[in-house]
């Protein structure tokens, strides 16, 4: 019997040893000296929200990527891999990829010579104080709900996986958390998110090479994989002519225009969470350099979380089934197939590692919720509706005082959550309202002169009511779902694709109709701003090696040869 | 990659990451040689328990993190 059958008993899935106790203990460690030793280098409110704006392409680059592979968002692809095979895999490449790199050489000129301190800053600069006041409310207030929402999340996980007390998981993860970024702000945070990417990859590459060793290689590995489930479960694009032809019930046009176009566009360039990231870049090249590394790193992300879930499918003795019936059945739902790989190839040591790179994951995933959460606060929306005549150190302080308040809001939604689990469809739902038109938003701000403050908050507004009415109409209606995503066939994920489009199409309409009608703003006043009106400071006289356009270049083309080979 | 993600009087960010990789990487190293010299039963042992992924996992991961300790060690960037 192995010892991954062994270990698994009715409540927990996983037992550590004291090295692997010793490795969780000294990652805490690691992170609360990390932040003591940055406190003082986080003094002005350039060193606390921006970091300094020092930081290198690469260091960027990774924190930029980190940002995004929390726990949650490993465990949960892992899973979607084995449910759906490896069309999980375009969450990562297409959802990804294109999006990045129009980041890289598109947008992130813009946002960086504008000098803005946040996306919602942009809107500010761009379209005036109504569509920044609208983004800003709304961005804040859903990330420390969301933080809270993946705090209970992974509480849950710590719960089944290794039966750690709930309360003790928030706590200790949270306390941790408010500590660092309290005392070493934006750069405490991104140090953290790098020191995380290198423990992921130290703690989970192992699962893919034992795996692939113990199927006898990717060919082997197919096979057993469509003689268990289909031969689509190995294809990314050949079972996407109809819905009902491939397991995730969608067609490409979804996965393109919805997905690639739309979805991936608005979060890789508009959510300040990431964008923060970039924003902290040392120089120009610096900052279209950083989206360019994490997109090369991000195509390679599937080797530690979709192989992984079809490793699973092809070699677990056992059946995972969904999480409502893995409740009632007492089974390992989708959601475990990452843990019981970790299991399985890992002895004393590796799993502690394995399990360090999930909290590590988490941990850093919040920080960068909290980080976020207080630049906003502090710069769109205390400053110009609150206070806009304190010093640099007044500002600072109250970064502080919100990184603290942002941290025990998340408690709270934690525990709101753990009262009625409803509440975290909804917040989560709620999130993705604000993506898909935030992106039509920022988009035709920087690429259409014409468009106008009206326009832009009136456009911004439209989109959000009409994603949410959209979701509103399918949850009172299921049949609706025929209509806003095109099929009966349709699921979840492909309502989510379809809804972003439509809601993105109904932001750019508005936001085009309403300027069309109003006055337009003087040239004078979209220097640094629009595309056409700004001069886009020379990268400088540098090798070709070192040129964003170059290595966007190769990163296209390794995307594109990647999708051919696994078509 | 050092030069903006350190100050003058600063420990770079690679000397952290090699630190925890240099720990992890012994640690996990020890485990590895004790489970070698001690192997535990037949039924506890993991899927592909022959290869000792913890020796050389271990190995690699103390290799990296002691280069990345010495070459971005706070003295040597100092000089």
């Amino acid at each position: 019997m192995h010892l991954a059958v062994l270990v698994l008993s009715p409540t927990t899935l996983v037992h550590l040893s004291p090295v692997d106790l010793a490795i969780i203990v000294f990652y805490f460690a690691l992170v609360l000296a990390i932040g003591v030793y940055l406190k003082g280098r986080a003094n002005t409110g350039e060193d606390f929200f921006m970091a300094g704006r020092e930081m290198t392409a690469w260091v960027a680059g990774l924190a930029f990527l980190s940002a995004n592979l929390g726990a949650l968002e490993l465990m949960g692809w892992a899973g979607s891999a084995y449910q759906y095979g490896i069309l999980a895999t375009h969450w990562y490449w297409i959802g990804a990829i294109p999006a990045m790199l129009f980041l890289a050489l598109v947008m992130m000129p813009f946002y960086y010579i504008s000098k803005t301190h946040s996306v919602p800053g942009y809107l500010k600069l761009r379209f005036g104080e109504p569509a920044r006041a609208l983004s800003a409310i709304s961005f804040a207030f859903m990330t420390v709900l969301m933080s809270g929402v993946n705090m209970f999340a992974m509480a849950k996980v710590m719960q089944i996986v290794l039966g750690w007390d709930i309360n003790f998981s928030i706590w200790v993860s949270s306390l941790t958390v408010a500590v660092y970024v309290t005392l070493g702000g934006l750069r405490s945070a991104i140090f953290n998110e790098v020191l995380q990417f290198f423990l992921i990859w130290a703690g989970a590459l192992l699962i893919p090479i034992l795996g692939l060793t113990e199927a006898g290689g990717w060919a082997n590995l197919k096979v057993l994989i469509t003689q268990r489930a289909s031969e689509q479960y190995v294809h990314l694009w050949s079972g996407l002519g109809s819905f009902s032809a491939n397991p995730m019930g969608i067609h490409w046009t979804g996965i393109v225009f919805g997905l690639g176009a739309i979805i991936s566009m608005g979060y890789w360039t508009t959510d300040f969470l990431v964008v923060q990231r970039i924003l902290a870049a040392k120089d120009i090249r610096s900052a279209e350099m950083a989206p360019i590394i994490g997109a090369g790193f991000k195509m390679l992300v599937p080797i530690i979380v979709i192989l992984p879930g079809l490793l699973g499918l092809g070699l677990l003795p056992m059946k995972l089934v969904p999480e409502s019936v893995a409740t009632v059945t007492h089974g390992y739902s989708y959601n475990d197939v990452l843990p019981l790989m970790l299991a399985r190839y890992c002895g004393p040591g590796l799993l502690g590692l394995g399990i360090t790179a999930l909290i590590a994951g988490f941990m850093s995933g919040m920080a960068g919720n909290v980080s976020a959460f207080t630049t906003v606060w502090t710069y769109d929306i205390y400053r110009p509706l609150i206070n806009s005549k304190g010093s640099d150190h007044h500002y600072v302080s109250m970064g502080r005082w919100t990184t603290i308040i942002g941290v025990l809001i998340s408690v709270g939604t934690a525990y709101l959550v753990m009262r009625s689990a409803s509440i975290m469809d909804y917040v989560q739902a709620l999130f993705s309202f604000f993506i898909a038109p935030l992106f039509g938003t920022v988009v035709l701000g920087m690429l259409w002169k014409r468009a106008t403050g009206p326009g832009g908050f009136w456009g911004l507004l439209c989109g959000t009511v009409s994603s949410i009415s959209m979701w509103a109409w399918v949850k009172v209606d299921p049949s609706a779902l025929r209509y806003v995503a095109l099929s009966p066939d349709a699921k979840a994920l492909a309502q989510d694709m379809y809804q972003a489009l439509w809601s993105f199409i109904v932001c750019v309409v508005v936001t085009v109709v309403v300027s069309l009608a109003t006055k337009p703003l003087p040239d004078s006043a979209l220097t640094g701003l629009v595309y056409g009106q700004t001069e886009i400071p020379a990268i400088g006289d540098v090798p070709l090696y070192q040129k964003p356009l170059f290595w966007a270049g190769v990163v296209a083309a390794v995307f594109v040869i990647l999708n051919i080979i696994f078509w | 990659m050092t030069e903006e993600t350190k100050t003058a009087s600063s420990v770079s960010i690679w000397f952290f990451i090699g630190l925890s990789l240099l720990v992890n990487g012994v640690l996990i190293l020890g485990a590895g040689v004790y489970e070698v010299v001690q192997p535990p039963p037949e039924a506890g042992r993991v899927v592909l328990f022959g290869y000792h992924a913890g020796v050389w996992w271990g190995a690699l991961l103390a290799v990296l993190g002691g280069f990345y300790c010495w070459h971005f060690s706070p003295k040597r960037v100092a000089k």
